[in-house]
Parts: C-alpha cells; structure tokens; sequence
C-alpha cells in the first residue's frame, strides 16, 4: 500500500507551514520511532557483547606513578574504564585535587593483589599521574583465591629452598620453570577435583543412604541388620583411603612457592599451588593474545565458578539452565498437545470451550511471580510437603521434596509456559484444512486414527514451534525460579554417577539467576562486572538462536502447508 | 495382514482405541483446565483466612477447691496449667486437662493480704502488700519431651529478690510493672506516687539475707490512680483517674509531668484501661460506651497522649480489658459480652455473650488460643480460641492507619524489623502506588515509541523492510528481563546520574532533530530524493539518530552550565527539592518501556495492518495525504486495536519482576517523584517470600499481593483480547 500513495506527493514543493500540515513532520516522527528502537537492540547487543568479550582479551598491564600530597607511590594493574567527573563532587568526597577546571578525568584500574591492598581497584585522577610505564616483565597471575596477582616475578621456592631466581639473569628459565610447575599444578589440581568430587561425593552419598535406611527401620521398630554395620564400616575405610590419597596430593601441590615484588616494592612469597594461570600480558604476541582468549572463553563455557562466582566459569549454570528447561519440555509438550487437541479436536465449539481457551489465552499475561509463589506454595509447601511425609518419613524434619529443586522449578515453569505451546499447537491444527479430516474419515479411518496418522503429523512443526518458544520463554524467566529452585551456589550438579542420576530434589544453578545474583548480591561488583556481561551475552545468545529456531520451523511449516491453504 | 482379511475383533479394537484416545485427550484437557482452576482457587484459599472471623468455643469447666475469686490468673504457653494468685497470697499451679494441683507456695506471709497486681513484658507480676511493701514474682515454665509427650514443671521466680521490699506505711494502692521488669511504679493509699527501680540481686538471693534495698523516687502526692502504666521502655509514666483524667510523666531523665488533661470529651468516665504488647498503646474506655486507643507523641516535656483511633463498640459499655500477650489485639468485657479488636486494624473480629462479675477474673493465653475465666465460686470456665489474622482487615490493607511510634497516620509497608516488639505493618496501597507508578513511566517511554514505530511499520514501511523488522521485534520480546534489568541497574543508572542534562537534551533533540532532517530532506532536489526507496525513511534515520544521540552527550555539558548552574544533579535536589536515587523511575521507565515495547508493537501494527486496505485507498484517492488518510480512517478504525495493545503491555509493566527489582531501591514509598524508586507487588513477593513464614499473615499478605496481580493482568488481558475479537469481527463485516 505504500508504494502508490505518496508518489503523487513526492514532487510537489509547498511552503514550510503546507509541509507541516501535510503531516509529513509526524510520518518522520513515527520512523524515527522505528529507528530509535532498532538502535537502541542494535546497541543493547553491542555493549553486551563489548564488555562480555572484551573481558577475556590479556589487556596491556600498566604503571601508574602517582604523586598523592606530594608522595610519590606506583600502581600496578589494567586499566579499566576511564571517566569524566565533577571537581565539586571530588572535593565532596574529600578527594584533594590540584586541578583547576571544573571537571577531570580519572582512570578506574584493577590492581588485584587483595591480600595486601584493602580493595582491588583504585581511581586515579589523571592531574595525579607522573608517568605511565609498560613495564615488559610484568605479570598477571590468576589465582583460586583473592582474585588476580600483578608483580614481577622474583623466584621460585621448594620448600623454601630457593631453586631459581630471576635475580640470576635467568629470567626466561624462571619463567619457563614457574609455567611448567603451574601446568603440573592443573594437572594435580584436576585429581584433587576428581577425587573429591566423584570418590569423596560417592562415599558421602551412600553414607547418606545408609543414615536414612537405618533411621527408616529404627522408625518402623525394626532391628538393624548386622549387614548394614558392616556397609557403614566398609565405607568409613573407603573413605579413610581416598584422604589419604588427598592428603599425599594436597602435600604436594604445597611443595612450591614463588617469590614476587608487588609495584609497591614489597617482596612476596605465595603458594604456587594456588596459581591457575600466568601470562606476561605486555610480552605477548597477537597469535598468543589469542590462544590465551581462547582458553579464557572455554574455561568460562565449562569451568566452575570460583571466589563467590566473581571468577572462574558458569558450567554448572548452563547445566541447570538446561536440564531445567528439558524437564519442562518433557512434561509442558504432552500436557499442552493434549490441551489444544481436546480444544480444537474433541470439545464442541461452545460456549465453555470458548471460555477455557480465553483462559488459556490469558494466562500468557499473568505476571510470573505469580506462578512462582503458586509453584512455592502448592508445589513445594502442599505436594512436596505431603511426599515427604508419605514416602521419606526417615528424613525429616529435614526436607526432600518439601523445599525447592529442580523438579519444582521445571513443574512451575511448565505451567508458565502451557499456554505457548497449547496456542502454537492450536494455531497448526487450524492450518490443518477439515477436508482433509474429512477425507481420512471418510475414508474409514476412526477418529483418532484421524488425529495420530493425518492431523498431528501435519501440525508437529506448529508443536515443535510453540515448544522451541516455551523453552526460550523458560530459559530466560528468573522471577519464579528464585521461589521455587534455584541457588547461587549448588555444590553438585543434579546429574551425576550415584543412583537414581538425575536427583530432581536439588536446588540447581540458572544463568539467569547468576546474572541477578553475581550483579547485584556479590561483595565485589566491580570485579564480577565482566563475567555478568559475559553470562548475559551468553543467555542472549541462547535465546535468540532458539527463537531463530521457532521462526525458521514456522517459516518452512508456512510453505510446507501453502499449497493446502489453497481453495479445495 | 490386509484390513479386508483381519479377524472379526479388529473393528471392536479400533473404536477401542478410538475411545481410549478420545479419553486420554479429554483427560490432558481436564487437567490443563483444573491446573488452570487450581491456580485461581490456591491463591484465595490461601488468602481466605485472612479475613476470616474469630471463633470461640465454650471447653468444659474444671472445678478447683478453695480458691474463691483470685487476685491474679494466667494460663501456661501450651494451654497446659494455670496459675492462680488467691487475694490471701497462695499462688497454686493446676492442670488444665483435670484440675489437678500441681504446686503450690505462698507469696505473702500469714495474714498478709495481696491489694494490687500488675503484670507487664517479660510475664514479672508485681505484688502489693497492704503494709505497704512490694515484692515482684514471675511463674516460669520448664519444659521437657518424654516419649513425644511434652511435659511441663512450673517454678516461681523472684526477679527482685525473694523478700518484699518496703518503701511507705501506707497501703499500696496502684502498681505498674515496666517493661523487662526494670522499673516500678507505685501509688500508696496516700496518694504518694513513687518509681523503684530493682536492687542489684544476686540471680539467687541466699535465704536469710535481707534484700538490698532500693531507693524509691518519689514524685509526691498525685490524685488517686484508677490504674498505672509505664509506657514505651519505661520513657513515660501515665496515671488515670476514675473520673477520666489523665496525667502524662516523662522519665527520660529526671522524671517530669509532661502533660495533664481529660481522656474524654464530656464527663465520661473512665471504665476500664490497658496497655497493648509492646507497651506502646493505650487503649481506654469510658462511659459512654467509648473506646479509644491513645499514642504518645512527642518527646521528653512536649510528649502528648493523643487519641488516634475509636472502636466501634456498638454501645456497650466496656467494663473490663484484657491485651493479648503477642499481638496488638484485645478483648473487651462489657453488659454481658465479649468483644474482640485489634488495635491497628481496629474491626471487631468476634462479638459473643459472655456475662463477668466484677469479682470474675479472665485471663488469655500467651498464643490467645485460650481464655480462662474463675468466678466466685472457684470454677475455672474456659475456651478455645481462634483468630489467626487479627492484624489485617480491608480497611489497614489500603487505608492509612496511626502506627506506634508514628505523629500521624500513614501508609506503611514494613513487614519486618530488628525489634521484637515491632509491629509488621501491611499496608497494600504503597505497593500498588509503586506498581502503578513503575508501570506508568515505562508507558510513559514506550507508548510514543512503541505505537509511532507501530503505525510506520505498518502503513509507511516498505514491505520487504517490514519483513525483516517484524521478526526482530519478536526476538527482542524475547530478551530476558533479568540481563534488561541488570543493564539498568548496574550500567544505565550510574551513567544516567552522571548524564541528567545530557539524557534530557536527548529528550529534546530527538524529535526535533527528526523534523528538521525532515524538513531538509524535503527541500533537496526531487532528483536526490528519488534514491531513496519508498517506506526505506527508518533506515535513512538510523546514521540521523546516532548523530543527534552523540550531539546530546556533547551538548550536555554546556545546557548543564546554561540551565541548570553546572550541576543538574544537585540542581534537581536544590531547585525542585526532590529527593534523587540512582536507581529511579526514570531507569525503571526506560528498562520496562524497553521490556514493553515489543509487546505493544506488534499487537498494535498487526491491528493497524489488518484495516482493509479499499479504506486507505479510498481515502487516498479522494486526495488525502497519507497521514490524513491515517488519522482520519486508519486510526479510527485500528483504535480499539491500538487500545488492547496498550492494555496488554501495561499488564506486563505490571506483573514485570526482575527490572524493577534491579533497577530500584525497593523502597516502598508514596512518592510520584521521577527521580525517587518504588516498590512493586511483583518485587515485594520475590525480595520477602523466601523468609516468610509459612502460613502466618505476611506470606498470606504476599498471596494477597499475588491475587491482586493475577486478577487485574487476568481481567486486562481478557478485556483486551474481546476488543480485539470485536475489532476482528468488524474487519470481518468491512472486507
């Protein structure tokens, strides 16, 4: 429609106060609308994937010399963000300032070393700076605890004998030696992770089960059978093997230590055990910038997160994020499937089913918090509750179904998200034209032979399409999941080696609930900053590739089925 | 095996199946359906109790030897004993369950008789001897589990020593025991009024020492006191006469008498008078069949005692109070009934026969699940009480209410606090306010945006462009509050603090900047013009709008110095006077009208594109221009569309959780100011549910919450969705 109405417009060149009441200004407006909108997804995207990637590039280190009242003093670090203030809002805060104007610029720069400086990053006005210095020798070394290290390295201890020192002009040996033991370091650390996690978790696990079948035939009046003594005693040795095992690796990985200078001139000897990577940032190449991004980004995709999630990777979040979403498919798809055929198929036409699908309808705009309180209440509080009390007796009064977990989180979400799929699913079965019902049936095929043979193979991408949309909606839904599931830390994953494998009791992890928690519940906001861009990039990034996935099914569903819209 | 040849029980297995399947079908929609119900009628059955009246129930009466009509009586916390003070000083302990005696002491050496006793706080009971002495008693209870049974020892403690402690000659008139049993007061039968504080005792004075004795202050000789009470941690003494004055003293420091004057208009006086727990209330009633709560306001000598609420007794005269121990609820005794208040929400939740002799005395149980009464003849009459949520009625749930502590009435939403004696405060209308006002800004942002985007989409924008903006407003309906809140919060609003004169230039710029491109453009030869494809004007604006959008930031700095003194964010707090939070309604407006946006688009574009396009044609053939053609016919007819779109979006500005719990400061105030946050119904539930305890009056309050969300979104969105079924009928008749 638009093509042959403003043509005739076009060439016509009127005063001002005519162009005006044309209302060509407002067709102007209502495009700028359009535009705005698109920058601003356009920009919103950007700053994302901006502070969410560029958190993984090895920035240049830098040496600020500093002169504060005359005193002269050295920062060390990267420098992060550079801003514009207000000398009026810095003298309000008791900042002295030698500048003049009303305004200075100031550097934030993460400077780490938190175990010797109270806070790991420090603003520097730039009237304040004397020199700036990219020392080559630097480094940047990240660690299990207290966040990032920067210093020169200075040696390398066994067992406080020093074994090579870059004192002794032999800098790159150091070097090699110090990322060698840090390699081997990983290695142990891994065994530690392994045996903690699978053979320490295992014993523990059954040790658990073992608690709970005794206190279930204490409960009963039953005497204990003499087997189970003998399970426990079998298990305490287990156990009494694999610390010992730990403990000759823990010792280990305490043999070495490495001496370090801090810019502040203090010398330092730290455990290595605790190092997880060392890079010299400003004596690196592009091609190991890369590798070194690389690393970085995987270790992120698959790597737990360390030091109140500020740190480390958010595997364990993509995991629950996923299952989660899964279990809510396996039990949304049949239940909204079955909704939409009895609505489309069996139910006449009246004015009940019109009702019921109104409400189905609506139930897409209910706020979601709403369904997480249900979801607390009757899931967790009401049905939890009363399985604890039917089937895990034995347990109590610690709770098994009766707090929220994964199971919970999966029902409620499932229940947020029927409406989708039942309005998706019900949308296909209208594209479905009724000759061709008519035709099966007419051909002696019953009803339901209809429906499973002719009807539901025809409308499965309308189905596929609406489930694709329900897991988008669910992966992205916070609100809810904070009620009835998920933690900011879940020591296991709710999927692992001991029986029954999947536990749907335990609380789990969501990225979007990482992004809430590590945002704005962590004690270092400053430093969990990158990592909560990176996360919600990722969650984006998710997102939009399922719902590319729904509009490309819809898409090939339309022109699959073109040809039956076509007058019969 | 061909159909033509299966044996004779196939067709019987199909329609089997047939049914089978026509089963299982209609089962899934009935539980979809009941799941659907079962939502709806959760949350008012959990909600239900809240207004749920009280329930008396008479229990079978226990008949205890020799005990006459008592000086003081108390139930046990479990319902499990009873102690009772006779006036000859036995204290004795029976089992509610059969009567039985349990313990008995004496607390009064023989011939002594007991004239006074009060009881406040911690349970202490301060005892008047008629020689004048004064001795503070408390029954304590010691529990223990014997084969799932709980089994109860009772014990009688002397918080001031085990000997009375003497002070005048005179009797002892009227007693007041202050909170944690700290302070005493004391009116002698002279009239002399007095304060003692507790000798420093050892936790179990020795028998045979005499106990140190304290030093009384004395505040001389005051009108004879119908009854005493230490107020509010023991910072105010207030003295009440039977004729219905009062006397207000301060004892912040030295003590001093603040204020004097009549309780009541007229010459009504006084009946009957308590303090609620806590300490903090006064609830008094007169002859007339009044009854007023009174508050002290004001401190040190300006303290007032101010009448901030009456009940509604139904004119009977009330005779006899009795405060419940947890909760600032009351029972009132007059003309042969009960009546049962709760001071903050002030309705009477139970009303109920109950005649009491002057000599009858009545006690509630710690958990008011209990009321005993002994009469005369020594029959102790009980009953099972019931009143889970006192606290909450319609009217403190929305209207403004007279708090402790507070000089005036307000709405207040304070579910929790540090201090034991504090009252949760459920006010519904600050949250509501909040949710409005977050809802409205963001409506405020998106509206222009969302439906000016909408109308160019579909009735300006090229085809093969709208094509591809369609999806892309669908995925970014998409994006996930939580990273939309998280932006706002963490990125948008320190930088909006910093920007303030450089966002509102944007403000301004944007549209004019829009129409003077505009008006350029239109200037240019029509030979230029022509390259730009018809409906392409979005993509020619995208460079224009990041161009005015860096002007803005550059701008900033010098509007800033022009108009609003260098600084616009003292200036909004120095010239407007309104207060300024970094987390605001201005981000909330932009991060939810950004949530919204997409919502509100794509309902309304498909509206507008629906219209019949003969309309538009027509229109356009008789010589309209475009936007003549769109505001006269399109418009007009794609409203009610339009109208369901807004409708629709403001739902989920309502319902939207994460944004708003991000990018405010949760604080529930009354407040439309930009610049100040809010507190939503949505953010509230998800900040206090995981704390509250379960099925107590705050997590009923938060179904509540959750109730009024579901029904306004739930009647919204079916409103809008019957404009739109009407709208689709109409193009229907038009095409």
């Amino acid at each position: 429609m638009s093509v042959e109405r403003k043509s005739l417009y076009l060439g016509r060149r009127g005063g001002i106060a005519h162009w005006f009441r044309s209302g060509e200004p407002m067709v102007w407006l209502n495009a700028g609308a359009v535009s705005f909108a698109l920058l601003s997804v356009f920009g919103l995207l950007w700053l994302l994937a901006w502070h969410g990637l560029g958190h993984f590039w090895p920035r240049e280190l830098l040496e600020f010399s500093v002169s504060r009242e005359g005193e002269l003093y050295t920062v060390l670090g990267e420098q992060v963000s550079r801003e514009r203030v207000s000398t009026d809002q810095l003298r309000a805060v008791g900042v002295r300032t030698s500048a003049s104007g009303k305004w200075e610029l100031r550097r934030l720069v993460k400077r780490g070393n938190r175990d010797f400086l109270d806070t790991d990053f420090a603003w520097l006005l730039d009237s304040s700076i004397v020199e700036i210095r990219r020392p080559r020798a630097v480094m940047r070394v990240e660690r299990l605890e207290w966040g990032n290290l920067y210093g020169r390295l200075l040696g390398i201890e066994d067992r406080g004998k020093p074994v090579a020192t870059t004192a002794a002009a032999d800098e790159a040996a150091t070097w090699a030696l110090f990322q060698a033991l840090v390699a081997e370091n990983e290695v142990m650390r891994a065994a530690i992770r392994d045996l903690e996690g699978e053979e320490v978790g295992r014993i523990n696990f059954d040790m658990e089960r073992l608690r709970l079948r005794e206190r279930r035939l204490a409960l009963a009046g039953e005497a204990l059978p003499a087997e189970l003594a003998e399970r426990r005693r079998a298990l305490e040795a287990d156990y009494e093997v694999a610390r010992q095992r730990l403990l000759t690796l823990y010792e280990q990985s305490e043999r070495y230590s490495y001496r370090v200078a801090l810019a502040d001139g203090r010398e330092v000897t730290l455990p290595l055990g605790q190092v997880v990577r060392a890079i010299l940032p400003n004596d690196m190449g592009v091609l190991s910038k890369l590798n070194y991004y690389r690393v970085r980004l995987w270790e992120f995709l698959s790597d737990d997160p360390r030091e109140a999630n500020t740190e480390g990777g958010v595997y364990p979040a993509i995991f629950g994020t996923v299952l989660m979403v899964l279990l809510m498919s396996i039990m949304v798809t049949p239940f909204g499937v079955l909704a939409a055929v009895f609505l489309h198929e069996v139910a006449g036409q009246g004015r009940v089913t019109r009702v019921f699908r109104a409400a189905v309808n609506n139930l897409a705009g209910v706020p979601s918090i709403v369904y997480g309180i249900f979801g607390l209440g009757f899931f967790v509080y009401g049905v939890g509750g009363e399985l604890d009390r039917l089937f895990f007796p034995e347990a109590l009064p610690s709770p098994t179904y009766g707090t929220p977990g994964l199971m919970w989180a999966s029902l409620t979400l499932a229940l947020l998200t029927l409406p989708v799929v039942v309005v998706a699913t019900e949308e296909g079965l209208a594209r479905v034209p009724q000759s061709i019902r008519e035709g099966s049936l007419a051909l002696g095929a019953t009803r339901a032979e209809t429906l499973w043979r002719v009807v539901l193979p025809m409308a499965s991408p309308a189905m596929m399409t609406g489930v694709i949309l329900a897991v988008a909606r669910a992966a992205g839904e916070v609100a809810p999941l904070m009620l009835v599931g998920v933690v900011k830390l879940a020591p296991t994953l709710p999927l692992d080696g001991n029986f029954p494998y999947l536990h749907l009791e335990q609380k789990f992890m969501h990225l979007g609930f990482h992004i809430y928690d590590v945002g704005f519940q962590s004690p270092n906001i400053e430093a969990a900053r990158p990592l909560v861009y990176a996360t919600a990039l990722l969650l984006v990034v998710i997102i939009a590739l399922l719902n590319l996935a729904a509009v490309a099914l819809r898409n090939r569903l339309r022109e699959h089925y073109a040809a039956l819209d076509a007058p019969v | 095996m061909s159909r033509a040849s299966s044996p004779e029980w196939w067709p019987r297995w199909r329609r089997f199946k047939d049914r089978c399947a026509t089963l299982v079908i209609s089962t899934g929609g009935g539980v979809v359906l009941f799941t659907i119900l079962m939502l709806f009628v959760f949350l008012i059955y959990e909600i239900m109790p809240l207004l749920r009246p009280a329930t008396m129930a008479p229990q079978p009466p226990l008949a205890l030897e020799d005990v006459g009509a008592p000086a003081w009586l108390e139930a046990e916390e479990y319902g499990m004993l009873t102690f009772i003070l006779a006036h000859d000083g036995t204290a004795r302990f029976n089992r509610i369950a059969d009567g039985s005696e349990v313990k008995r002491i004496r607390v009064a050496d023989a011939g002594q008789q007991l004239v006074a006793a009060s009881r406040r706080g911690d349970g202490a009971l301060a005892l008047g001897y008629e020689d004048g002495s004064v001795r503070v008693i408390r029954g304590s209870y010691s529990y223990t589990i014997r084969d799932g049974q709980r089994q109860v020892k009772p014990e009688l403690d002397y918080p001031w020593g085990t000997a009375p402690l003497r002070f005048g000659e005179s009797v002892v008139n009227r007693l007041a025991m202050g909170l944690g049993s700290e302070l005493m007061a004391v009116q002698f039968a002279s009239g002399e009024l007095a304060l003692w504080r507790p000798p420093v005792t050892t936790p179990v004075p020795e028998e045979g020492l005499p106990a140190p004795q304290p030093s009384p202050i004395s505040l001389g000789v005051q009108p004879g006191a119908a009854s005493l009470h230490l107020m509010d941690d023991n910072r105010w003494l207030v003295l009440l006469t039977a004729a219905g004055s009062y006397q207000l003293w301060s004892l912040m420091e030295a003590p001093v008498l603040a204020a004097e004057g009549q309780l009541f208009s007229n010459a009504e006086v006084l009946t009957a008078s308590t303090l609620l727990q806590g300490d903090l209330s006064l609830i008094a009633a007169s002859s007339a069949g009044g009854l007023y709560r009174y508050l002290v306001t004001g401190r040190g000598e300006s303290g007032r005692l101010s009448r901030v609420r009456s009940y509604d007794t139904a004119g009977v005269v009330i005779d006899r109070l009795l405060p419940e121990h947890r909760r600032r609820g009351f029972l009132a005794f007059g003309e042969g009934e009960l009546q049962w208040f709760h001071a903050t929400a002030g309705e009477r939740s139970l009303r109920a026969p109950l005649a009491l002799d002057a000599s009858a005395t009545v006690a509630l149980s710690p958990r008011s699940d209990r009321l005993l009464l002994v009469d005369e003849q020594g029959q102790v009459r009980q009953w099972l009480l019931e009143n889970a949520h006192p606290e909450v009625s319609l009217t403190s749930l929305w209207r403004k209410v007279w708090y402790e502590s507070y000089d005036e009435p307000a709405w207040v939403y304070q579910s929790s606090a540090a201090s034991n004696n504090y009252e949760s405060k459920y006010s519904i209308t600050p949250l509501a306010f909040g949710t409005i006002k977050a809802a409205f800004y963001a409506m405020l942002f998106a509206m222009p945006v969302a439906i000016g985007g909408a109308i160019y989409a579909a009735f300006f924008m090229a085809p093969s462009l709208r094509r591809r903006i369609k999806p892309l407003v669908e995925l970014m309906e998409a994006m996930p509050t939580v990273i939309l809140g998280f932006l706002a919060g963490l990125w948008m609003a320190p930088l909006v603090e910093d920007n303030l004169s450089q966002l509102l230039t944007l403000i301004v710029l944007l549209p004019v900047g829009v129409v003077v491109f505009a008006l350029l453009w239109s200037r240019l030869p029509l030979r230029l013009r022509g390259l730009l494809p018809e409906g392409w004007h979005a993509i020619l604006l995208l460079p224009v709008i990041a161009g005015l959008a860096w002007l803005a930031l550059a701008l900033g700095a010098p509007v800033e110095q022009l108009f609003f003194g260098g600084d616009a964010r003292s200036w909004v707090s120095t010239e407007l006077g309104l207060a300024y939070d970094q987390r605001n309604a201005v981000i909330v407006g932009i991060a939810m009208g950004f949530a919204v946006i997409p919502t509100i688009f794509s309902i309304a574009e498909d509206a507008i594109y629906s219209v019949p396009r003969h309309l538009s044609q027509g229109s356009l053939a008789l010589g309209a221009t475009p936007w003549q053609t769109l505001t006269g016919v399109v418009l007009p007819t794609a409203s009610p569309g339009v109208f369901s779109a807004l409708m629709i979006g403001f739902g989920r500005a309502v319902g939207e959780t994460m944004i708003v719990l991000m990018a405010t400061g949760n604080t529930p105030i009354m407040d439309f100011n930009i610049f100040e946050g809010m507190r939503t119904l949505a953010a509230n539930i998800a900040v206090e549910v995981p704390e509250a305890e379960v099925d107590s009056t705050h997590y009923r309050i938060l179904f509540l919450a959750a109730f009024i969300l579901f029904v306004f979104t739930f009647g919204l969105n079916t409103v809008a969705e019957v404009v739109r079924q009407r709208l689709r009928a109409r193009y229907g008749a038009l095409g």
